[in-house]
């Protein structure tokens, strides 16, 4: 793929000595014929607008004293069940806020709104837009949260393996939910999303008796792509493993946010 | 999937990116480089740069694709590799501390732009 690109690079790199350099950083480029081309070096991220927006984020969030958390997963893991319990158990001590990000519809942020916590719901496109959470989406989302009176903001991101492993929001920590109903090679197959992940959680294995599924295997394959990364084999339904998962939160948070406010 | 997304924000930086000396200037290739693991399909980028290059400078510029090999560094060992097959341990004493020295990237190398002369 790359050989196939590199003739264009060969012809250009000859004439690059063919010319003095009267402009640093130009090259000239098949002079003849009444047009001349001209190589003008950007070298700029093409994601820079998002990456300052993240660091604006991450910023606010220092000065507020709010741990972030970015859940990550594909479209049915059993993000949002997770959610609600896990907010039923660190609240109130921890004082928690969550951002729900949806192409369509608020079935999320009315579950999650049950618990008591503040909810903000983003639909990103009423019929199929976007494919992850940006960091000015966030900052536009945060106009709807309390920063004062927060000490988790939990921001659930778009179903999606892909996208959102590429986009800094601001968060302090990224977990991915893997769900024992998804192939075992899953982290093989997306390994952006496992690389940038600090935590992985393994949710209902309350399931694994109705299924062919190799829990071994599937940390085998996580550990492939993230040497040492934390997994939680968990059920959000039945709060199996739920202790560990809440523990290693609840020690995140608190390293951060410190005793309550 | 946010392939159109990105194609926008290379058509803003690199129009941001002509010398406004430069009059009537036609951009004819924009040189990028990719990682191979960003998240990222070169295909798709291209179809979306064509369409939304439309009524810009870009219009009917060439998206040029450098890929960038996915390059590792073992902490422990020092022993650099090409990472080919989705394993992050070192190939050779299998340590996990490995640092990426390329395969992230997402960026604008340059832009080449025509100018007619009179």
């Amino acid at each position: 793929m790359i050989l196939s690109l590199l003739p264009g690079f060969k012809t250009f790199m000859p004439l690059h000595h063919d010319h003095s350099h009267s402009r640093p950083h130009v090259h000239e480029k098949h002079p003849a014929g009444g047009t001349e081309t001209r190589e003008i070096k950007v070298v700029r991220r093409v994601l820079d607008a998002n990456d300052i927006m993240a660091r604006q984020n991450r910023k606010l969030f220092e000065e507020k004293n709010v741990f972030v958390l970015n859940m990550m997963s594909s479209p049915g893991s059993g993000k949002t069940t997770l959610l609600e319990k896990t907010l039923t158990h660190v609240m109130p001590d921890i004082r928690s806020a969550v951002i729900v990000g949806d192409i369509c519809t608020t079935n999320d942020a009315d579950r999650l709104a049950v618990s008591g916590a503040p909810v903000v719901q983003i639909n990103t496109d009423e019929f199929g837009g976007d494919c992850h959470l940006a960091a000015h989406v966030i900052e536009k989302a945060l106009d709807g949260i309390d920063l004062d009176a927060v000490d988790l903001l939990i921001i659930e991101n778009i179903g999606n393996l892909v996208c959102p492993a590429e986009f800094d929001i601001g968060e302090d920590i990224r977990v991915v939910v893997l769900s024992v109903t998804e192939g075992e090679d899953k982290p093989a197959k997306y390994p952006l999303m496992f690389r940038e992940c600090d935590a992985a959680l393994l949710n209902k294995i309350d399931l694994l008796p109705y299924l062919d599924y190799d829990s071994q295997a599937a940390i085998g394959f996580i550990h492939q792509v993230h040497p040492g990364m934390p997994i939680f084999e968990i059920s959000a339904k039945t709060e199996e493993g739920f202790e560990y998962w809440l523990e290693w939160l609840k020690s995140k948070v608190g390293a951060k946010v410190g005793p309550r406010k | 999937m946010h392939e159109m997304g990105v194609a926008m924000q290379i058509i803003e930086i690199a129009t941001a990116s002509i010398p406004k000396t430069v009059a009537l200037a036609r951009v004819e290739r924009v040189n990028l480089k990719v990682g191979k693991l960003s998240a990222i399909v070169s295909d798709s980028l291209r179809f979306c740069f064509e369409i939304a290059a439309k009524d810009t400078p870009l219009e009917g510029a060439e998206l040029k694709i450098d890929e960038i090999p996915v390059v590792a560094h073992c902490n422990d060992c020092g022993y650099q590799w090409t990472i080919e097959a989705p394993v992050f341990t070192c190939k050779k004493c299998t340590s996990g501390s490995i640092e990426l020295l390329s395969g992230r990237e997402l960026d604008i190398d340059s832009i080449e732009i025509a100018e007619d002369e009179n």
